[in-house]
Protein backbone atom coordinates (compact mmCIF):
# COMPACT_ATOMS: atom_id res chain seq x y z
CA UNK A 1 0.00 0.00 0.00
CA UNK A 2 2.42 2.46 0.99
CA UNK A 3 4.87 1.31 -1.75
CA UNK A 4 1.99 2.14 -4.12
CA UNK A 5 1.26 5.35 -2.69
CA UNK A 6 5.15 6.19 -3.07
CA UNK A 7 4.91 4.98 -6.82
CA UNK A 8 2.12 6.97 -7.95
CA UNK A 9 3.59 9.80 -6.14
CA UNK A 10 6.79 9.58 -8.08
CA UNK A 11 5.22 9.28 -10.93
CA UNK A 12 3.47 12.43 -10.37
CA UNK A 13 6.66 14.44 -9.27
CA UNK A 14 8.03 13.66 -12.62
CA UNK A 15 4.64 15.00 -14.17
CA UNK A 16 5.36 18.44 -12.26
CA UNK A 17 9.12 19.00 -12.75
CA UNK A 18 8.94 18.49 -16.15
CA UNK A 19 6.20 21.10 -16.89
CA UNK A 20 8.76 23.39 -17.60
CA UNK A 21 10.54 21.20 -19.84
CA UNK A 22 7.02 20.51 -21.91
CA UNK A 23 6.88 24.54 -22.16
CA UNK A 24 10.48 24.79 -23.51
CA UNK A 25 10.26 21.65 -25.79
CA UNK A 26 7.25 23.00 -27.06
CA UNK A 27 8.93 26.40 -28.07
CA UNK A 28 11.98 24.97 -29.50
CA UNK A 29 9.72 22.09 -31.50
CA UNK A 30 7.51 24.92 -32.84
CA UNK A 31 10.95 26.09 -34.54
CA UNK A 32 12.02 23.21 -35.27
CA UNK A 33 8.75 22.65 -37.11
CA UNK A 34 8.91 25.53 -39.27
CA UNK A 35 12.61 23.96 -40.58
CA UNK A 36 10.62 20.86 -41.56
CA UNK A 37 8.20 22.73 -43.15
CA UNK A 38 10.71 24.18 -45.29
CA UNK A 39 12.31 20.91 -45.91
CA UNK A 40 9.53 19.84 -47.39
CA UNK A 41 7.67 17.91 -44.44
CA UNK A 42 4.08 16.95 -43.72
CA UNK A 43 2.76 17.88 -40.57
CA UNK A 44 2.08 14.37 -39.44
CA UNK A 45 6.05 13.63 -40.95
CA UNK A 46 6.82 16.24 -38.51
CA UNK A 47 4.96 14.74 -35.52
CA UNK A 48 6.00 11.21 -36.13
CA UNK A 49 9.26 12.03 -36.71
CA UNK A 50 9.37 14.06 -32.94
CA UNK A 51 7.71 11.13 -31.68
CA UNK A 52 10.01 8.55 -32.51
CA UNK A 53 13.34 10.75 -32.03
CA UNK A 54 12.56 12.93 -29.07
CA UNK A 55 15.91 14.92 -29.96
CA UNK A 56 16.44 18.68 -31.25
CA UNK A 57 20.25 18.47 -32.73
CA UNK A 58 19.57 15.31 -33.93
CA UNK A 59 16.48 15.81 -35.95
CA UNK A 60 17.39 19.30 -37.17
CA UNK A 61 20.44 17.16 -38.64
CA UNK A 62 18.02 14.82 -40.20
CA UNK A 63 15.93 17.09 -41.74
CA UNK A 64 18.60 18.69 -42.75
CA UNK A 65 19.91 15.70 -44.92
CA UNK A 66 16.31 14.85 -46.25
CA UNK A 67 16.26 18.55 -47.61
CA UNK A 68 19.47 18.04 -49.50
CA UNK A 69 18.87 15.05 -50.70
CA UNK A 70 21.81 13.18 -49.18
CA UNK A 71 22.46 9.29 -49.29
CA UNK A 72 20.99 6.97 -46.77
CA UNK A 73 24.69 7.09 -45.36
CA UNK A 74 25.09 10.78 -44.59
CA UNK A 75 21.76 11.06 -42.92
CA UNK A 76 23.20 8.03 -40.98
CA UNK A 77 26.58 9.96 -40.16
CA UNK A 78 25.32 13.38 -39.69
CA UNK A 79 22.64 12.29 -36.99
CA UNK A 80 24.95 9.95 -34.99
CA UNK A 81 27.35 12.90 -34.55
CA UNK A 82 24.65 15.04 -33.74
CA UNK A 83 23.63 12.96 -31.11
CA UNK A 84 26.91 11.56 -29.84
CA UNK A 85 26.61 13.06 -26.15
CA UNK A 86 24.06 10.94 -25.47
CA UNK A 87 26.67 7.89 -25.42
CA UNK A 88 28.20 9.75 -22.15
CA UNK A 89 24.52 10.45 -20.83
CA UNK A 90 23.48 7.05 -21.61
CA UNK A 91 26.82 5.84 -19.82
CA UNK A 92 26.39 8.10 -16.80
CA UNK A 93 22.67 6.58 -16.35
CA UNK A 94 23.76 3.45 -16.87
CA UNK A 95 24.94 3.92 -12.95
CA UNK A 96 21.78 5.89 -12.05
CA UNK A 97 19.77 2.57 -12.13
CA UNK A 98 19.37 0.14 -9.46
CA UNK A 99 20.85 -3.37 -10.78
CA UNK A 100 17.45 -4.96 -9.97
CA UNK A 101 15.41 -2.99 -12.31
CA UNK A 102 14.00 -5.10 -14.90
CA UNK A 103 15.95 -4.52 -18.48
CA UNK A 104 12.81 -3.18 -20.22
CA UNK A 105 12.74 0.41 -17.87
CA UNK A 106 16.76 0.74 -19.84
CA UNK A 107 14.96 0.15 -23.27
CA UNK A 108 12.22 2.44 -22.67
CA UNK A 109 13.87 5.37 -20.52
CA UNK A 110 16.85 5.11 -23.15
CA UNK A 111 13.95 5.45 -25.73
CA UNK A 112 13.24 8.96 -24.42
CA UNK A 113 17.20 10.16 -22.98
CA UNK A 114 16.93 13.88 -23.71
CA UNK A 115 19.22 16.52 -22.26
CA UNK A 116 16.41 18.13 -20.02
CA UNK A 117 14.97 14.75 -18.77
CA UNK A 118 18.61 13.75 -18.27
CA UNK A 119 19.33 16.46 -16.12
CA UNK A 120 16.11 15.53 -13.86
CA UNK A 121 17.05 12.71 -13.86
CA UNK A 122 20.52 12.48 -11.94
CA UNK A 123 19.11 15.15 -9.92
CA UNK A 124 17.18 12.87 -7.91
CA UNK A 125 18.51 11.36 -4.93
CA UNK A 126 19.68 7.83 -4.98
CA UNK A 127 18.66 5.74 -7.90
CA UNK A 128 16.24 6.65 -10.68
CA UNK A 129 12.44 5.12 -10.19
CA UNK A 130 11.37 4.67 -13.71
CA UNK A 131 8.20 6.00 -12.59
CA UNK A 132 8.92 9.24 -11.84
CA UNK A 133 11.01 9.32 -15.50
CA UNK A 134 7.40 8.01 -17.29
CA UNK A 135 6.05 10.79 -15.33
CA UNK A 136 7.90 13.48 -16.98
CA UNK A 137 7.88 11.23 -20.74
CA UNK A 138 3.90 11.90 -19.98
CA UNK A 139 4.75 15.76 -20.53
CA UNK A 140 7.81 16.24 -22.08
CA UNK A 141 6.86 13.64 -25.04
CA UNK A 142 3.66 15.68 -26.34
CA UNK A 143 4.78 18.85 -25.95
CA UNK A 144 7.50 17.90 -28.22
CA UNK A 145 5.70 16.03 -30.78
CA UNK A 146 2.56 18.02 -30.94
CA UNK A 147 4.86 20.93 -30.88
CA UNK A 148 6.62 20.19 -34.23
CA UNK A 149 3.46 19.20 -35.60
CA UNK A 150 1.77 22.88 -34.66
CA UNK A 151 4.77 24.68 -35.84
CA UNK A 152 4.93 22.39 -39.71
CA UNK A 153 1.10 23.74 -39.65
CA UNK A 154 1.32 27.26 -38.37
CA UNK A 155 4.89 28.05 -38.52
CA UNK A 156 4.61 31.82 -38.79
CA UNK A 157 1.68 32.75 -36.36
CA UNK A 158 2.98 32.58 -33.09
CA UNK A 159 4.65 36.36 -32.25
CA UNK A 160 8.69 36.55 -33.07
CA UNK A 161 8.65 38.07 -29.22
CA UNK A 162 6.95 35.21 -27.60
CA UNK A 163 9.45 32.42 -29.26
CA UNK A 164 12.39 34.38 -28.55
CA UNK A 165 11.32 34.07 -24.87
CA UNK A 166 10.30 30.62 -24.85
CA UNK A 167 13.67 29.92 -25.75
CA UNK A 168 15.63 30.15 -22.93
CA UNK A 169 12.98 28.03 -20.72
CA UNK A 170 15.28 25.26 -21.46
CA UNK A 171 18.91 26.75 -20.22
CA UNK A 172 17.17 28.04 -17.21
CA UNK A 173 16.57 24.70 -16.34
CA UNK A 174 20.32 23.44 -17.11
CA UNK A 175 21.13 26.35 -14.51
CA UNK A 176 19.27 25.60 -11.99
CA UNK A 177 20.48 21.67 -11.86
CA UNK A 178 24.06 22.86 -12.04
CA UNK A 179 24.14 26.11 -10.19
CA UNK A 180 22.82 24.92 -6.66
CA UNK A 181 25.35 22.02 -6.68
CA UNK A 182 28.03 24.33 -7.90
CA UNK A 183 27.40 26.60 -4.83
CA UNK A 184 28.39 24.17 -2.47
CA UNK A 185 31.14 21.57 -4.09
CA UNK A 186 34.02 23.24 -4.96
CA UNK A 187 35.37 20.68 -7.58
CA UNK A 188 31.79 20.85 -10.00
CA UNK A 189 31.73 24.73 -9.04
CA UNK A 190 35.34 24.24 -11.38
CA UNK A 191 34.02 22.15 -13.71
CA UNK A 192 30.99 24.45 -14.19
CA UNK A 193 33.07 28.09 -14.19
CA UNK A 194 35.74 25.89 -17.34
CA UNK A 195 32.99 24.40 -19.13
CA UNK A 196 30.74 28.39 -19.46
CA UNK A 197 34.98 29.29 -20.72
CA UNK A 198 35.73 26.57 -22.52
CA UNK A 199 32.66 26.69 -24.58
CA UNK A 200 32.70 29.86 -25.02
CA UNK A 201 36.40 30.12 -26.71
CA UNK A 202 35.27 27.47 -28.74
CA UNK A 203 32.40 29.73 -30.63
CA UNK A 204 35.26 32.61 -30.48
CA UNK A 205 38.58 31.18 -31.37
CA UNK A 206 38.84 30.73 -35.43
CA UNK A 207 38.88 27.20 -36.49
CA UNK A 208 37.46 25.75 -33.54
CA UNK A 209 34.41 27.81 -34.13
CA UNK A 210 34.19 25.91 -36.97
CA UNK A 211 32.97 22.64 -35.23
CA UNK A 212 29.62 21.57 -34.61
CA UNK A 213 27.33 22.04 -31.19
CA UNK A 214 27.81 18.19 -30.94
CA UNK A 215 31.36 17.72 -31.45
CA UNK A 216 32.20 20.39 -28.73
CA UNK A 217 30.10 19.43 -26.52
CA UNK A 218 31.47 15.73 -26.61
CA UNK A 219 35.33 17.06 -26.60
CA UNK A 220 34.71 19.75 -23.72
CA UNK A 221 32.78 17.12 -21.69
CA UNK A 222 35.27 14.39 -21.75
CA UNK A 223 38.70 16.54 -21.39
CA UNK A 224 37.20 18.60 -18.49
CA UNK A 225 35.93 15.83 -16.76
CA UNK A 226 38.65 13.54 -17.37
CA UNK A 227 41.02 16.23 -15.15
CA UNK A 228 38.31 16.99 -12.57
CA UNK A 229 37.90 12.75 -12.34
CA UNK A 230 42.14 13.10 -12.00
CA UNK A 231 42.68 16.20 -10.08
CA UNK A 232 39.59 15.86 -7.63
CA UNK A 233 38.37 12.30 -7.55
CA UNK A 234 34.83 11.77 -5.78
CA UNK A 235 34.99 10.48 -2.18
CA UNK A 236 32.84 6.79 -2.41
CA UNK A 237 29.99 8.30 -0.36
CA UNK A 238 29.16 11.32 -2.70
CA UNK A 239 29.35 8.85 -5.63
CA UNK B 1 8.81 2.60 -49.52
CA UNK B 2 9.67 6.39 -50.06
CA UNK B 3 12.76 8.26 -49.66
CA UNK B 4 12.28 10.49 -46.94
CA UNK B 5 9.98 7.22 -45.02
CA UNK B 6 13.14 5.42 -45.04
CA UNK B 7 15.51 8.32 -44.04
CA UNK B 8 13.19 9.04 -41.27
CA UNK B 9 13.61 5.01 -39.97
CA UNK B 10 17.26 6.00 -40.52
CA UNK B 11 17.12 8.86 -38.03
CA UNK B 12 15.31 7.08 -35.72
CA UNK B 13 17.77 4.38 -35.64
CA UNK B 14 20.48 6.36 -35.20
CA UNK B 15 19.70 8.13 -32.29
CA UNK B 16 18.09 5.12 -30.61
CA UNK B 17 21.47 3.26 -30.46
CA UNK B 18 23.50 6.04 -29.36
CA UNK B 19 21.19 6.17 -26.27
CA UNK B 20 20.70 2.52 -25.73
CA UNK B 21 23.86 0.64 -26.26
CA UNK B 22 25.77 1.59 -23.09
CA UNK B 23 22.12 2.03 -20.58
CA UNK B 24 21.55 -1.53 -21.78
CA UNK B 25 25.06 -3.29 -21.84
CA UNK B 26 26.41 -1.63 -18.52
CA UNK B 27 24.20 -2.76 -15.68
CA UNK B 28 27.06 -3.28 -13.07
CA UNK B 29 28.57 -0.50 -10.86
CA UNK B 30 31.49 0.60 -12.56
CA UNK B 31 34.46 -0.38 -10.17
CA UNK B 32 36.56 2.08 -11.09
CA UNK B 33 37.50 5.05 -8.89
CA UNK B 34 38.40 7.52 -11.65
CA UNK B 35 35.32 6.41 -14.33
CA UNK B 36 33.06 7.07 -11.10
CA UNK B 37 34.79 10.24 -10.50
CA UNK B 38 34.42 11.30 -14.35
CA UNK B 39 31.22 10.22 -15.13
CA UNK B 40 30.11 11.85 -11.88
CA UNK B 41 31.36 14.99 -13.40
CA UNK B 42 30.01 14.20 -17.00
CA UNK B 43 26.26 15.83 -16.78
CA UNK B 44 27.87 19.14 -15.15
CA UNK B 45 30.44 19.73 -17.40
CA UNK B 46 27.72 19.22 -20.54
CA UNK B 47 24.77 21.01 -19.28
CA UNK B 48 27.59 24.19 -18.74
CA UNK B 49 28.80 23.81 -22.02
CA UNK B 50 25.35 23.36 -23.44
CA UNK B 51 23.99 26.04 -22.03
CA UNK B 52 27.03 29.06 -22.17
CA UNK B 53 27.58 31.02 -24.49
CA UNK B 54 24.22 29.26 -26.51
CA UNK B 55 21.16 30.62 -23.98
CA UNK B 56 22.49 33.90 -24.63
CA UNK B 57 22.43 33.55 -28.58
CA UNK B 58 19.20 32.05 -28.38
CA UNK B 59 17.25 34.94 -28.21
CA UNK B 60 16.54 38.31 -30.83
CA UNK B 61 18.99 40.58 -28.77
CA UNK B 62 22.26 38.96 -27.23
CA UNK B 63 21.25 41.73 -24.15
CA UNK B 64 18.31 40.07 -23.16
CA UNK B 65 19.86 36.79 -23.69
CA UNK B 66 23.05 37.71 -21.25
CA UNK B 67 20.26 39.48 -18.96
CA UNK B 68 18.37 36.14 -18.29
CA UNK B 69 21.60 34.38 -18.18
CA UNK B 70 22.86 36.43 -14.95
CA UNK B 71 18.89 36.31 -13.41
CA UNK B 72 19.24 32.81 -14.13
CA UNK B 73 22.38 32.37 -12.24
CA UNK B 74 21.63 34.78 -9.65
CA UNK B 75 18.33 32.72 -8.95
CA UNK B 76 19.56 29.07 -9.07
CA UNK B 77 22.67 30.43 -6.45
CA UNK B 78 20.31 31.40 -4.64
CA UNK B 79 18.09 27.95 -4.81
CA UNK B 80 15.23 29.00 -6.64
CA UNK B 81 12.81 26.23 -7.90
CA UNK B 82 13.19 24.97 -11.08
CA UNK B 83 9.63 26.03 -12.28
CA UNK B 84 10.53 29.01 -10.91
CA UNK B 85 13.75 29.75 -12.47
CA UNK B 86 12.54 28.54 -16.16
CA UNK B 87 9.79 31.44 -15.74
CA UNK B 88 11.71 34.10 -14.92
CA UNK B 89 14.60 33.52 -17.29
CA UNK B 90 11.47 33.44 -20.13
CA UNK B 91 9.99 37.09 -18.36
CA UNK B 92 13.78 38.52 -18.42
CA UNK B 93 13.47 37.78 -21.75
CA UNK B 94 10.51 38.90 -22.55
CA UNK B 95 10.23 42.61 -20.76
CA UNK B 96 13.43 43.45 -21.74
CA UNK B 97 13.01 43.10 -25.06
CA UNK B 98 9.75 44.77 -24.88
CA UNK B 99 11.21 47.54 -23.34
CA UNK B 100 14.66 47.90 -25.59
CA UNK B 101 14.30 45.93 -28.65
CA UNK B 102 12.28 47.54 -31.01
Amino acid sequence: MSEAIEQTNAFKRGVKDSIPVGLGYFAVSFALGITMKNAGLSAIQGLIISFLNNASAGEYAGVTMIAAQATYIETALMVLAANARYLLMSTAFSQKFDEKTPMIHRWIVGFVLTDELFALGVRQKGSLDPKYYYGMMAIAMPGWAVGTMLGVIFGSILPARLVSALSVALFGMFLSVIIPSARVNKAIRAVVIAGFIGSFLFTVVPGLNQLSEGVRTILLTVVIAAIAAYVSPVKEEDL
Amino acid sequence: MSRTVIQIIIMTLMTYVVRIIPLTLIRKPIKSRFIRSFLYYVPYVSLAVMTFPTMIYATNSIYSGILSFAVGVILTWNNASLPKTAVFCCLTVLISELLFVH
